[in-house]
């Protein structure tokens, strides 16, 4: 047998595999899957509702809105010159984008398992799909944002986009990075030990009042210097504090911070991969 | 020169497989497992395993599906894999077509490998029949360029040009699986591995996918793996079969012989007794007992033949009936007959099913259990429960050959009018 070793074979099927299998080329030829992943998403979301695609805009607008009240009427957080409505807007918009993308990438292979027990294709194009889809609601949404924007730009709110904006597109990537890492790993744990569902759910829930949404860094580090180290050590509180300032001028940007959750971001998701790519050749048999 | 024909090759291919509930003991699996691979040592739960063969009860929690696995496939050659259920065809169908992946072993390949394990996997009931074509081509890996190329025939073929831009949530059932099976009919991989979905549709249909499967193993000379239980499909279409038989392979040629060896061979398919043990909504249905008084494993026809199912009750059902199918080797089903539509209070029941004399021949019979719920859902639908053959001892007359037919009814009535 082993004289057939000259011949060119495509590919192999076997057992032990590098620890990252990660076929670009594979991925690339495959692409139109993609397109067309993200699509179904889109389109099927919201079949058969009256309000369709607005929905897409409905969910920030009356979070950023509850919040303004509840946060900045009621317990009265300070956020400058910028008005409050649309502080929250922004944060809510850029953590409503990973909150969604982790969600969605963390059930790949539950919410799949039944296209993934059928036939091959590379797995991550789900989740990558994911992420995909929601960067195109993500965009429908913060041009209600730029709308608002506009409308207190007009009334004389003491507002600015940042120079450092151009940033934004690679900020918005790397959380996307981020929240694919993250899901790629609970997917797979998801497979063996279910109770991750439930930890997750609310989970990101507490982690959202860890992650500088409806109140500026420094604010938790005046008020709360014992627990701001919650914030501090949190890569998602940068990132939406770093959207914040590029938007609006608000807060500061801190080089370290930033620095801290690229590192994070990259390291994640190189785990991710690792573990996803172990998972994805045996989860069928566990599931 | 063989060599430069060979486009498949499996080599030493294994799936072990873990019984019981995964979950409580997994972890501690997990970390032995672990703890063995840091230190460089060999799974130990490598070493351990029974052979597959679900009528023995197992000692180990461990499994093997399939162990060691050799077989090669040149260019154009369509190649059956025939066995009975649980002998590993599926395992290997899924490690071919990279679903999961195998314990030990390899298999090379020199062309892309497309399979066809379900027709219509991943259709969004919300798409239209138009939107579902690329969806699902696509995942059974066309691309867009290919599909736009094709879409017409695949359209024509499936015969839902009037409702191709509906959604796919109102076609009926067999038009979706039409649909369905008209993208996968256009697929063109170098090699197809195919589980049984021809057994779908409607007549016609079936007629027009079974020409089209011969059209492409035959006259396109594509590479095809096909997976089955009818026999008489994989007389049709294959050139060589291989038989597998408690995971390991028991037979390879061609394909006749091949038929011939898994029908002969299966005479230990044949048991009086079965344990069955499958659960849904508290109804059991534990075992089938087959009584008659025939040779060991067979049934003498010139006898009754009694089945008893044996079910246990744990939550009250609503209105229950039980059906028996019997079914041809071919996987045809013969006939099914059903117990009375009844409530089903708790506790343990017999439902017994006589046949009488007369009414079988000396041929083998698949049997099918299903359990109906108000006359309309199937509860519980179990396929190839056992299987059972008919001898008969004392034939009156000196003809001793095959009699022919699927029965031999007895009580048929013949009479000599002299004119």
């Amino acid at each position: 047998m082993k004289s057939h070793q000259d011949d060119n074979w495509l590919y192999t099927i076997s057992a032990k595999r590098k620890l990252v299998d990660f076929n670009l080329k594979e991925i690339w030829q495959y692409r139109d899957l993609l397109v067309l992943f993200v699509k179904r998403d889109i389109v099927t979301v919201y079949k058969q509702t009256v309000l369709g695609p607005l929905w897409y805009l409905i969910q920030p607008l009356f979070t950023a809105l509850t919040f303004t009240l509840i946060f900045n009427k009621v317990a009265n957080i300070e956020t400058g010159t910028v008005p409050p409505f649309l502080f929250n807007l922004a944060g809510v918009s850029v953590w409503n984008y990973f909150k969604s993308c982790l969600t969605a990438t963390s059930s790949t292979f539950n919410s799949n398992a039944g296209i993934y027990s059928k036939v091959y294709f590379p797995r991550v194009i789900s989740p990558l799909s994911v992420v995909i889809s929601n960067l195109i609601k993500f965009a429908i949404q913060l041009s209600i944002f730029v709308g608002f924007y506009v409308y207190y730009y007009m009334n004389g709110a003491g507002i600015a986009i940042d120079k450092s904006v151009v940033f934004f597109p690679v900020l918005i990537l790397f959380m996307a990075l981020l929240s694919l890492g993250l899901g790629m790993i609970i997917s797979s744990m998801v497979t063996k030990y279910r109770d991750l569902k439930y930890l997750l759910n609310f989970g990101i829930q507490l982690l959202m009042y860890i992650s500088a949404v409806m109140y500026p860094l420094d604010l938790m580090r005046e008020k709360l210097p014992r627990f701001a180290w919650l914030v501090e050590y949190n890569p998602i509180a940068y990132f939406i504090e770093a959207a914040r300032y590029m938007l609006l001028s608000s807060g500061s940007i801190s080089i370290t911070g930033i620095g801290f959750s690229v590192v994070f971001t990259i390291a994640i998701l190189a785990v991710g991969l690792i573990i996803f790519n172990r998972t994805e050749k045996s989860f069928i048999d566990t599931v | 020169m063989e060599k430069t024909n060979v486009i498949l090759k499996v080599e030493d291919i294994s799936k072990q497989y873990r019984l019981g509930v995964v979950g409580t003991g997994t972890i501690g699996d997990d970390l032995k497992r672990w703890w063995y691979k840091v230190r460089g040592k060999e799974d130990p739960f490598l070493k351990v395993g029974d052979v597959n063969d679900r009528s023995q009860k197992s000692e180990s929690d461990y499994v093997w599906a399939i162990k060691d696995i050799n077989f090669q496939v040149r260019q154009g050659e369509v190649l059956g894999i025939i066995g009975k259920n649980g002998a590993g065809k599926s395992t290997l169908l899924k490690i071919l077509s990279r679903v999961t992946a195998p314990t030990t072993g390899e298999i090379k390949t020199k062309g892309r490998i497309a399979s066809l394990l379900e027709v219509g996997t991943g259709f969004h009931h919300e798409l239209t029949g138009r939107e579902n074509i690329y969806l699902n081509g696509a995942i059974l890996g066309m691309t867009k360029a290919e599909i736009t190329e094709k879409i017409d025939e695949i359209i024509s073929f499936s015969g839902c040009e009037r409702y191709i831009d509906t959604p796919v949530k109102r076609y009926s059932s067999g038009m979706t699986v039409r649909l369905a099976f008209a993208v996968a009919a256009f697929l063109e991989p170098d090699i197809l591995v195919i589980d049984e979905v021809l057994a779908v549709g409607d007549a016609e249909f079936q007629r027009k996918a079974v020409g089209k499967m011969q059209d492409i193993s035959k006259g396109e000379g594509r590479t095809v793996l096909f997976v089955s239980h009818n026999m008489t499909a994989v007389k049709g279409l294959c050139t060589r079969a291989i038989v597998l038989e408690h995971g390991n392979i028991a037979f390879e040629g061609a394909t006749n012989d091949a038929v011939d060896f898994y029908l002969s061979n299966s005479n230990d398919l044949l048991s009086s007794e079965v344990t069955i043990n499958e659960e849904k909504d508290g109804f059991t249905v534990e075992s089938l007992k087959i009584s008659n008084n025939g040779v060991d494993g067979s049934f003498n026809i010139y006898e009754d033949l009694m089945f008893d199912i044996l079910i246990d009750c744990k939550k009250e059902q609503n209105l229950i009936n039980i059906n028996i199918f019997l079914n041809s080797i071919d996987a045809i089903t013969i006939f099914a007959t059903c117990s009375e539509q009844e409530k089903q209070e708790t506790g343990k029941y017999i439902y017994q099913c006589i046949i009488p004399k007369g009414t079988l021949n000396n041929i083998m019979y698949n049997i099918d259990i299903m359990v109906v719920e108000n006359g309309e859902k199937a509860l519980l639908n179990l396929k190839n429960v056992t299987t059972i053959e008919g001898n008969e001892e004392d034939r009156d007359g000196a003809w001793l050959g095959k009699y022919p037919g699927l029965l031999r009814p007895q009580n048929f009535q013949w009479k000599k009018i002299k004119l």
